[in-house]
């Protein structure tokens, strides 16, 4: 088994083994490990030190590509004045977190929130840590705790020379009150905060001992596959279990809920393969007709429809776009996408009549112990959750639909370790995924050329309708609006216009949203931004002065537009046939801007050079991890541009695998300079605000290359010839 | 029963005939490092090495390769994990979930095999492997790092 386990599960042992009583099934733990453990103090939730100095710094959220695991621990070691080199990490587990009264807050790992919301209290956990230390020094050498400094995983008194290591005063500093003022440190005095530090999990993901869910291995495990119906709202009607059964190494089939059927094998490819015998007929239900058509019919009706939802306004738009004499309209498009992480979902579960375990991949890890719970039949206290790294996460993981699935299939084999991987075709037909919306915009300038009146109608899907009901408000779903809100610190909408409307008519199709990475930044940024363009030329202006004339109210944004336009080489002669596009938003606190260099061949041939990119996060807690960031999400965010899009027919998904959803390639990753300029005094995200300028910096390019306006994603759809 | 040749051993494994390479290496020797990613030969997650050559090891059968023929998977590119591709990977923090990397090494090794130093646009062209977390600028300079060529950080 993985390091990361062991150690995970160590931890476990030597924090509450008392409170949720013994596993029941997992990894033989040598006698000394036992031992090690209880030995091994925790000075608190957050922080464990060795008696060799090794600091395990517990990390609740998730790490799924984003860096988030090494900057936390940065943070932690950071208050903590740890020596670096000696850190590990290790997941506490979601029941772990239930017993004992959710003192790791909040296990979820979206929205890019990892860093900016846990912050402020894993950083009090690592200055709590170095206070109890120096004071136990103190106590030791009966002097005061003034006169002791904590230095590089050292307390050191200076008078009389003397010092100690950490792992020597652990056990002492275990045993004393945390203390109730704990004082941070300015950011600005940071030592191993906010640097560019290589990350702790590299080297197992370069040699294949990286351990992912998919990979998880037991004494005695079977394998599962599984189908599930294809329709959205359909049903299992009737299938050949003898089929499926007669088939090598098949050992039972178990019909999962009403909408599916697994197959369990000694060997995956054996249950993946036998799937095909059991001839599922299916019930395909009330959507089997819906389609991408009339999907768009549904919402080009929303985009004239007289009720909606206001989500941001001043003056009256709509008086003044009648009187204006000046108007410009367009309609833009955001098609569905799926997330298609790299690893397809899947989760490993042993269930019992009194206790039930799963390890998964997971963006919220007691989000997964809730659904192990319930299709366990169990009470959450009985019932485990084991954090396994995962190939990919975007959004997909934070959605429980495999966990649910796998303990189902574990609950007819009871004390069997069974491990649920999805194939890939599953993968893409029963995704959460990015919502699909239309966008009229209807603008009125003045004589002048300024925009006097914007109105801004978004028709389409809501994600929180779709997901969590519960939370919309009074109908309204207020995520819609991402970036295009009325003040607030996450999703501002920067423009100063005297008139303006911004409103949803909700049409929810029955495809099932999710949260995809950006989320409702992506299609909000390119609408606005695109449109913005849109209205500088018609106002004869350059795209740059006419953003920045009514940016003044929005200096933060300003500036990261200002970044770009300079680094970017904006209004500069750029070389023999390229041309340069920009786009700005604030989205997840942050501010955002990109500046894209392209050309495209008089055949139409599109070829994105360069995007300089700036973010203002407020905070930086590893410059080199932000600017990795920004060209992932490029990559991800440029996949949608140009490839993207789920299409519907007969109530299902109609692309099965990479072939027909293309992912971007090596070839056409353009260069990415990233600025990164924290300003201070706020906390942003950074895993998905850049995300949503890269897209509309490159079609506002495209306009300027071919003189075609691209209003609707993907490009592949697009005829870009020109000249 | 397949015999193969894995990482420079001879492998008697319990598999169906008509079981893909990756299956056989995942489930029945036991080496994980090499990933599913599509099973259609699209994405390059399963990238192995055959006589040398990258290969995606999704899409053929074992039934299709003898024991003549040489396999190595990511386990057993470089006795200590220390390839100049992994050293490359590891000095510019290449990996972000990591699950694309096995691949990404494996088409970069044959790359650098029989073109020890190649262009950029030469990398951009023959490693086609999928990598949804986007690190694709950073394997460019882990590749053109670990056959002497510039590959600052980033
Ligand atoms: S899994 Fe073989 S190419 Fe994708
Ligand atoms: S690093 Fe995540 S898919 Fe490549």
């Amino acid at each position: 088994m993985t390091q990361q386990i062991t150690a995970t599960r160590r931890g476990f042992l030597a924090t509450v083994s008392a409170g949720l009583g013994a596993f029941t099934l997992g990894f033989p733990i040598h006698e000394a490990d036992a031992q090690l453990a209880a030995t091994t103090p925790e000075i608190n939730a957050w922080v464990v030190i060795k008696p060799d100095n090794t600091i395990v710094i517990r990390i609740a959220r998730s790490e799924m590509g984003q860096g988030t695991l090494t900057g936390l621990a940065q943070l932690v070691a950071e208050e903590l004045n740890a020596d670096w080199s000696k850190v590990t990490t290790e997941y506490p587990t979601p029941g772990q977190n239930l017993a004992r009264n959710r003192v790791w807050g909040d296990f979820s790992t979206g929205g890019s929130r990892g860093i900016r919301e846990s912050n402020e209290y894993v950083r009090k956990g690592g200055a709590a840590a170095r206070m109890m230390l120096v004071q136990a020094a103190a106590a030791a050498w009966n002097v005061p705790v003034a006169e002791c400094r904590a230095v590089n995983s050292t307390v050191m008194h200076s008078a009389t020379r003397r010092t100690a290591t950490y792992g020597s005063l652990a056990a002492a500093a275990a045993r004393l009150t945390p203390p109730t003022d704990v004082p941070l440190r300015d950011p600005k005095d940071w030592s191993i905060a906010g640097k560019p530090l290589p990350r702790l999990d590299t080297v197992d993901k370069t040699n294949g001992k990286q351990v992912y869910g998919i990979d998880l291995k037991m004494p005695g495990m079977l394998n599962a596959a599984i189908r599930d119906c294809p329709v959205f709202g359909g049903k299992v009607k009737s299938f050949n279990a003898a089929a499926a059964m007669a088939r090598p190494g098949v050992k039972k089939v178990v019909r999962v809920g009403e909408t599916a059927v697994a197959v369990v094998a000694e060997h995956w490819w054996q249950a993946h393969k036998a799937l095909d015998a059991l001839a599922i007929q299916w019930d395909e239900g009330p959507n089997a007709g819906v389609s991408s058509a009339t999907i768009a019919a549904m919402l080009n009706e929303g985009l004239t429809a007289e009720a909606a939802f206001v989500g941001n306004s001043n003056g009256d738009a709509k008086d003044a776009l009648a009187k204006s004499s000046r108007k410009v309209e367009a309609t833009y498009g955001f098609p569905f996408q799926n997330h298609a992480t790299m690893e397809p979902m899947n989760a490993t579960a042993v269930w019992r009549p009194e206790r039930c375990e799963v390890w998964c991949p997971t963006q919220n890890g007691e989000a997964s112990l809730a659904a192990a719970a319930e299709a366990a039949g169990l009470r959450p206290q009985q019932c485990e959750v084991h954090k396994v790294h995962l190939g990919g996460g975007f959004g997909r993981r934070g959605w429980q639909d495999f966990v649910r699935q796998a303990v189902t299939i574990a609950k007819e084999m009871p004390g069997t370790p069974i491990k649920l991987l999805w194939s890939r075709e599953e993968d893409m037909l029963h995704g959460r995924y990015h919502p699909v919306t239309a966008c009229k915009l209807t603008a009125g300038l003045d004589a002048a050329g300024n925009l006097e009146a914007l109105h801004i109608r978004i028709s389409g899907q809501s994600i929180i309708a779709g997901i969590a009901p519960q939370m919309l408000q009074g109908g309204m779903d207020s995520r819609v609006f991402q970036g295009l809100a009325k003040g607030g610190n996450e999703f501002t909408f920067g423009y100063g216009v005297p008139h303006l409307l911004i409103d949803h008519a909700m049409r929810n199709p029955p495809v099932p949203p999710g949260f995809w990475r950006g989320v409702n930044l992506n299609q909000n940024a390119v609408y606005i931004e695109c449109f913005i363009d849109e209205l500088a030329h018609a106002a004869g202006k350059d795209a740059l002065e006419f953003r920045r004339a009514m940016l003044r109210g929005a200096p933060k944004q300003l500036a990261v537009l200002n970044a770009v336009a300079e680094k970017g080489n904006w209004g500069k002669p750029a070389p023999a046939g390229h041309h340069r596009g920009l786009a700005a938003i604030m989205g997840y606190g942050s501010y955002v801007a990109a500046c894209a260099e392209v050309s495209v061949s008089r055949a139409g041939e599109l070829k994105v050079h360069k995007i300089t990119a700036a973010t203002d996060p407020g905070h930086a807690v590893n410059p080199q991890q932000i600017a990795a960031q920004i060209e992932g999400s490029f990559a991800y965010g440029l996949t949608a541009l140009m490839h993207g899009e789920i299409t519907i027919k007969g109530g299902r998904v109609e692309q099965e695998n990479f072939d027909t959803y293309p992912i971007m390639r090596m070839d056409e990753m353009p260069a990415v300079e990233s600025i990164v300029m924290p300003s201070g005094g706020f906390w942003g995200g950074v895993g998905e605000p850049t995300i949503a300028v890269a897209a509309p910096a490159v079609m506002n390019a495209i306009f300027r290359a071919t003189g075609k306006r691209i209003r609707h994603l993907p490009l592949k759809q697009a005829d870009l010839r020109h000249g | 029963m397949a015999k193969l040749n894995i990482n420079g051993r001879v492998h008697d494994l319990k598999v169906d005939g008509d079981t893909p390479l990756l299956w056989a290496l995942r489930e029945a020797a036991g080496l994980t490092g090499t990933k599913y990613g599509c099973g259609v030969a699209q994405c390059g997650a399963c990238t192995v090495h055959v006589d040398g050559a990258a290969v995606r090891s999704c899409a053929t059968p074992v039934s299709s390769f003898t024991e003549a023929q040489k396999i190595v998977t990511i386990e057993g590119l470089a006795p200590n994990g220390n390839h100049p591709l992994q050293q490359a990977w590891v000095a510019l923090d290449v990996p972000q979930c990591g699950y694309c990397q096995s691949g990404m090494l494996m088409a970069a090794a044959a790359l650098l095999k029989d073109k020890p130093r190649p262009t950029e646009a030469e990398i951009r062209e023959t490693v086609t492997n999928i990598c949804r977390c986007g690190t694709y600028n950073r394997v460019v300079a882990g590749i053109q790092r670990a056959s002497g060529q510039t590959g600052a950080r980033g």
